[in-house]
């Protein structure tokens, strides 16, 4: 059913530390590469190596610059972008054939493949922009948290978490419970400042994102400067002749 | 939003022809024998028609009946089983009109309350959603409905309920282009909000996440064509309300019924195709667009 559940007994979510991200899409390749070889249709590209390419992706990293209002050094946030499994998932409610759903056990947000038909429906319901159609398979594909993994008895222990997490170099991306306020990601959220994006869109996002930390401003600490007169403003002698001379020409 | 072929001539035609059987089912009028096959055929056409149109934007059409399974909370489940049942109850009606003679009707008026039921169901599909705030009104639906009813009540012949219908529906068009014009801003998401950054300073899209286009830009981002709205505005305005307005007002004669319904029915598509050109997704902040 679409309906979604009044409660889920642990949320599951990652914080994505923005201060830490480098930018270097490793997120982005790692979770073509999983989500493409294991749970589901593959991620399909279309003509990878023509003129235009195009392809389906879970997770894609922007970047963005902000310009301080009190002026200061601009600063340019790697910002990746994933699937942010809402509480209040209108991905979900949306959707005709009950492909959409949110699991009670952990709040996973997933899509049944074979029920799925294709409207594109939960896609304009997303304000984030994380469900994308997959054009060869025209069934709709999402972040799945690496439901494959995170459970999987297969894998040694410290992959059991995202394909993302696992991979990123900087550390920029934490994986757990957000049910139990003591879990890492609860309290890295909350000493840090999680914030939630497009807060007004009323989707209570299970996903945090970690501010960047301002830009170090420098201070003045060059005691001799503002002894120094400048010399020279004007020239003078051969300088102030080749100067006029050049000005007559 | 991409203006899909599809879903314009959906909404358009399907609109239309639940309009027409609405009508039919009041009995306005309650015609008999091969008139009422005539007119039940074409109301068919283009609800029908309509709706198969629909399945060609989906990406396994063959499992459209798995659609009927979610109607406790999803509009579109809800107007698949709305539209099967108007077309069931009004296919009844129709039979007996056009078999028999005989016009039964309560029937009617059940057939034609669930055909603007499917008017509505339609309407809420696009209204419903907050991620695109130029339809996320209750005017969405108003327009919906009484575009629907002026264009059942020009093809039913009632040309007196017409008039006054498309003048409404003008008035209502025109609310909701100028309304729809400050829906973004008024919704208070921008690229701060989408950001998180919005205290921090200035926000500007640095760098896309990829060179290329992808599904959602396709999808969610259309600006090519909207340089042109005001025009097409005035054209829609023309040939959906001026011109059956005009052709009505003249002596009736066939010729002049069908000039009014195919500029209406023309109108029709270019409005719908700006409701979805213009329409503005909030996922195209991410990318630095509208």
């Amino acid at each position: 059913m679409t309906e979604l559940p009044s409660r889920t007994n642990r949320k599951l979510g990652l914080v994505i530390d923005l201060d830490t991200c480098v930018g270097c899409h490793a997120c982005v390749i790692s979770c073509k590469g999983w989500n493409t070889e294991n749970y589901g249709a593959p991620l399909s590209d279309q003509s990878a190596y023509g003129a235009n390419p195009s392809g389906t992706f879970l997770n894609r990293v922007h970047s963005y610059e902000i310009m301080p209002e009190s002026g200061g050094a601009a600063q340019l946030i790697h910002f990746p972008k994933s699937c942010l499994h809402c509480e209040d998932a209108p991905c979900v409610t949306v959707c005709p054939t009950g492909a959409s759903y949110k699991r009670v056990d952990d709040g996973i947000v997933l899509v049944n493949e074979n029920d799925c038909i294709g409207c594109g429906l939960c896609a304009w319901a997303c304000p984030y922009g994380a469900r994308e159609m997959d054009a060869a398979e025209g069934v709709m594909k999402k972040c799945t948290l690496c439901v494959d993994r995170i459970y999987n008895d297969n894998l040694p222990e410290e992959d059991r978490v995202p394909a993302c997490v696992r991979t990123c170099p900087a550390g920029a991306r934490h994986f757990g419970d957000f049910a139990d306020p003591d879990s890492n990601v609860s309290r890295l959220s909350a000493e840090r400042g999680g914030f939630d994006l497009m807060p007004e869109q009323g989707t209570k996002p299970v996903n945090k994102y970690l501010p960047p930390r301002p830009k170090d401003t420098m201070e003045e600490v060059d005691i001799l400067a503002p002894l120094l007169a400048p010399i020279a403003e004007e020239p003078v002698g051969f300088m102030a002749w080749l100067d006029k001379t050049l000005e007559k020409i | 939003m991409h203006p899909a072929p599809s879903v314009i001539i959906f909404t358009s035609l399907s609109g239309i022809g639940f309009g027409l059987l609405f009508f039919l089912g009041l009995g306005l009028p309650a015609p008999k024998g091969w008139v009422a096959f005539v007119f039940f055929a074409i109301a068919y056409v283009l609800a029908v028609g309509g709706l198969l149109a629909s399945t060609f934007h989906l990406g396994h059409p063959e499992r459209f009946l798995k659609a009927f399974s979610q109607w406790r909370s999803s509009w579109l489940s809800r107007e698949a089983w709305l539209s099967v049942a108007a077309l069931s109850v009004m296919g009844l009606y129709g039979a007996g009109l056009v078999f028999y003679g005989v016009a039964i009707a309560p029937l009617g008026w059940v057939g034609a309350i669930l055909s603007l039921a499917t008017v509505y169901a339609t309407s809420m599909i696009y209204a419903q959603l907050k991620t695109v705030p130029r339809w996320n009104t209750p005017l969405t639906t108003v327009l919906f409905m009484v575009l629907a009813l002026a264009g059942g009540a020009l093809l039913s012949g009632n040309i007196n309920v017409a008039m006054m219908l498309l003048l409404a529906a003008g008035v209502v068009q025109i609310a909701y282009w100028i309304g729809g014009d400050q829906a973004l801003a008024r919704s208070g998401t921008t690229l701060g909000t989408a950001t998180g950054f919005a205290q921090k300073g200035q926000v500007r899209a640095f760098e896309p996440p990829h060179t290329g286009t992808n599904y959602l830009l396709r999808e969610f981002v259309h600006v090519v064509g909207r340089k042109h709205a005001a025009k097409l505005r005035i054209i829609s305005l023309i040939l959906m309300i001026g011109t059956p307005i005009l052709m009505l007002s003249l002596t009736f004669s066939h010729v002049i019924a069908l000039i009014a319904v195919i500029a209406h029915i023309a109108g029709v598509f270019v409005s719908r195709w700006l409701f979805f050109a213009q329409a503005e997704h909030v996922v195209g902040l991410y990318y630095g667009k509208r």
